[in-house]
């Protein structure tokens, strides 16, 4: 493998607090102070002017579907549209077909993953088939590879079994991701429960039943000790427990999502399905609530909650779509349009939220330009505006509320140790 | 003023001046149901679907007699018998509704925005006949066409909704209508069938029966719907009825002249008593004729009509 030299760029490494115009030298897939005469010799050379170099982007809420649905995206084509949207490393979700309940079918996708241009971490479930009835083996899944645990969509939710499970996970170091919704409070629900669930006349979902599972969780780790890790928080109050619980010193984190912090609810008003998820859009209070949570460090991360679904599944009524929206390809530009430009969010924050903070939360080697470390990197262009067309992008699903929009901020090459994998709009392995 | 949609999708979108046009063309369409010979040619060979993917009777039935009396060829679907029930999704089976040269789709549909959807994929018109929780807009223009020719204008006059609003696709037409046509609106009910998001929408929100029901010139009663609601929203129909039935008692409460609505299926002994229901005061069947004509009227004008054809006389 040849050595790199990305030259002439502004360098970002929220890691190293390295924000200057410089080089960056790579060498046998890592990054290095500087290379030798014979290796700059040989080395390839990335004029990286005008262009933003960082550690390469950390997602660790992704959906693959591989096994059991690929016609809506598999390891191959969703590691495609990380590395088209600067990510380099990513964590999948275990709610495929079958679940990640097994070593077997951790094994499976660690064997698939290994062709992938990016690195990919799978997750195990908490519980037999994410039916929140009985634990899943969490050593063995630790042993399979597995970086973290959770029952994603199906929030557990006896408390007794999450209070055994994070206990549990916590001898085998593995956190404890979770989707944070009391069921009881939702069933059939499809969006925001308030004023305009009202007007619609769709079932609401209310944020009580977030903050609810948010509290609890905060409470089980302050029990407990153990890392509870909550996924694409969506209240205002959400964040505001999660504030008070960073002041206490309890050891939970959360991510937002660059959906929630770009719409709020009023974007279903033609009943839309791309703008179904779960957690839903909220209110403009909540958004910015979200925004605020990222500023002060209350939440620690962004993660995209890439969620593929064929067309024909969210061309339906409202009512019978599922949640969720494809975000790897978007979420550099949407993060930096709405914290950077309309935020006022430091640039180096931003690329901070989507690197060394979310690779720290499960302990991943990534996220750092540090010499030493695996050489990841995005480079991107902060100021090219460009036509997002799904259909011409890589994710095999094209669920995007972005579809046909102008985005600012192209990323123009990804390196995954080492090798460029991704440029100018081609994927190269 | 030429009658511009295509669609009739809800009543929100609508502006007072549609209203009032339908509302014209509907008084000119119920002149013709009082004749001995209900029928005009305004539809004549064209070809109206009922696509009712919900249970329905009346509703149904009223527009299909509406359809009729236009002189319409009209086809009604059973949800039960439908292609939908092996798997086939909406947009698939009204494109072959389409397919098949049908000139209009009168949709009732469970979930709410689904008439809207249809109308993004189809090229002929799309009138809602009532989807999920959202809208009912031929109910809500029937109500307020048989207010108008109960009280005439409704400009300051009080309605009172009173019942299931949270799962009410008429609630939420009607107020809609009513406060577009200048009407007072307090919906009151349990709060859990009725919260205050509602307030949003213009109307006043209430839990006290008895303030609610003071001067006012409208009771619209609603039924409880069980079959929305996905846990108990209240602790049981007696306790219902004990707390917001509408008895003898509590319609003394209402001006001596105002009138009683229920767009049925009525309850008899939980939201309405029967010597309520059927008292001088009840203009509930003068509200399910009317429906006849204010659906006559929607088809007539989302087919092409204009309002000023039928208001000449139609012989």
């Amino acid at each position: 493998m040849p050595s790199l030299i990305i030259k002439n760029g502004r360098v970002i490494d929220p890691a190293s607090k390295r924000d200057a115009k410089g080089d960056v030298f790579i060498a046998d897939g890592k990054f290095v102070k500087t290379l030798t005469p014979a290796q700059k010799k040989q080395a390839k050379v990335i004029d990286a002017k005008g262009l933003v170099v960082c550690p390469g982007l950390v997602d660790i809420h992704v959906h693959f579907r591989e096994p059991g649905q690929t016609h809506k995206e598999t390891i191959l084509t969703g590691s495609q549209a990380a590395a088209a949207g600067g990510f380099t490393t990513v964590v999948c979700m275990p709610n495929t077909s079958p679940v990640v309940d097994n070593a077997g079918t951790v094994a499976l996708i660690k064997s698939v993953a290994a062709a992938a241009p990016v690195h990919v971490y799978p997750t195990g479930c908490i519980t037999v088939g994410m039916k929140g009835q009985a634990l899943a083996p969490h050593g063995s899944l630790q042993k399979a590879g597995v970086v973290a645990l959770t029952d994603d969509g199906l929030c557990v939710q006896s408390n007794e079994l999450m209070h055994r499970a994070v206990e549990y996970a916590k001898m085998f170091g593995l956190s404890i991701l979770d989707h944070c919704q009391d069921e009881s409070m939702t069933e059939k629900a499809v969006m925001n429960e308030g004023v305009v669930s009202t007007r619609l006349g769709l079932k609401g979902w209310p944020h009580a039943a977030e903050d609810i599972i948010v509290a609890r969780n905060i409470i089980l780790s302050r029990y407990t000790g153990a890392h509870i890790h909550m996924q694409h928080i969506s209240s205002a109050h959400s964040v505001e427990l999660m504030r008070q619980a960073k002041k206490d010193g309890i050891n939970v984190t959360a991510e937002a999502t660059p959906h929630h912090i770009a719409f709020t609810e009023d974007a279903l008003a033609t009943y839309d399905t791309h703008f179904k998820m779960n957690p839903p859009l909220r209110t403009e209070t909540d958004r910015l609530a979200i925004i605020g949570g990222l500023r002060d460090g209350t939440l620690d991360c962004i993660g995209t909650d890439h969620a593929p679904h064929a067309p024909e599944e969210k061309d339906k009524e409202f009512d019978y779509a599922p949640n969720g929206i494809i975000g790897l390809e978007t979420a550099l530009p949407v993060c930096l349009d709405i914290l950077v430009k309309k935020s006022k969010f430091q640039l180096s924050h931003v690329i901070d939220l989507m690197t060394r903070k979310a690779a720290d939360i499960l302990k991943l080697p990534a996220g750092t330009l540090t010499p030493g470390a695996c050489a990841d990197v995005c480079i991107f262009d902060p100021g090219e505006a460009w036509l997002y067309n799904t259909y011409g992008a890589f994710s095999k699903s094209i669920n995007s509320p972005w579809d046909k929009q102008t985005l600012t901020g192209r990323v123009k090459t990804t390196i995954v140790s080492g090798q460029v994998v991704y440029q100018n709009g081609k994927m190269l392995v | 003023m030429p009658w511009h949609r295509k669609h009739l999708l809800t009543i929100e979108e609508l502006k007072r001046a549609e209203i009032e046009q339908i509302l014209a063309t509907a008084a000119a369409f119920r002149r013709v149901l009082d004749r001995k010979v209900k029928k005009v040619p305004a539809l004549r060979g064209k070809t109206i679907v009922n696509l009712f993917l919900e249970p329905s009777t009346r509703t149904r039935i009223s527009f299909e007699m509406a359809a009729k009396f236009l002189s319409a060829d009209v086809i009604s679907f059973d949800a039960s018998a439908s292609s939908t029930t092996k798997g086939e999704t909406l947009r698939d089976t009204a494109q072959n509704i389409q397919a098949l040269n049908a000139d209009m789709i009168v949709l009732r549909h469970a979930a709410s925005g689904s008439p809207l959807y249809l109308s993004k994929v189809l090229g002929i018109p799309v009138v809602n006949a009532g989807d999920g929780a959202h809208e009912h807009p031929t109910q809500a223009l029937l109500d307020v066409f048989t207010m108008r020719e109960k009280l005439g204008d409704l400009k300051g006059r009080k309605v009172v909704i009173l019942g299931d609003i949270l799962f009410s696709r008429v609630a939420r037409s009607n107020i809609h209508a009513l406060t577009k046509l200048g009407a007072d609106v307090t919906i009151v009910g349990p709060s859990t069938l009725v919260p205050h998001w509602f307030e949003s929408m213009g109307v006043r929100v209430s839990h006290n029966l008895r303030t609610a029901l003071a001067d006012a010139d409208v009771v619209m009663l609603l039924r409880i719907q069980h079959e929305r609601q996905g846990v108990s929203h209240f602790p049981s129909l007696g306790e219902y009825t004990s707390m917001f039935g509408l008895n003898y008692t509590r319609a003394s409460w209402v001006k001596p002249d105002a009138i009683i609505m229920h767009p049925g299926p009525i309850n008899r002994g939980v939201e309405i008593d029967s010597d309520i229901a059927d008292s001088p005061r009840s203009v509930i069947l003068q509200q399910v004729t009317n429906g006849i004509a204010v659906r006559m009227a929607v088809l007539y004008l989302c087919a092409g009509g204009q309002p000023e054809q039928v208001l000449t006389p139609v012989e």
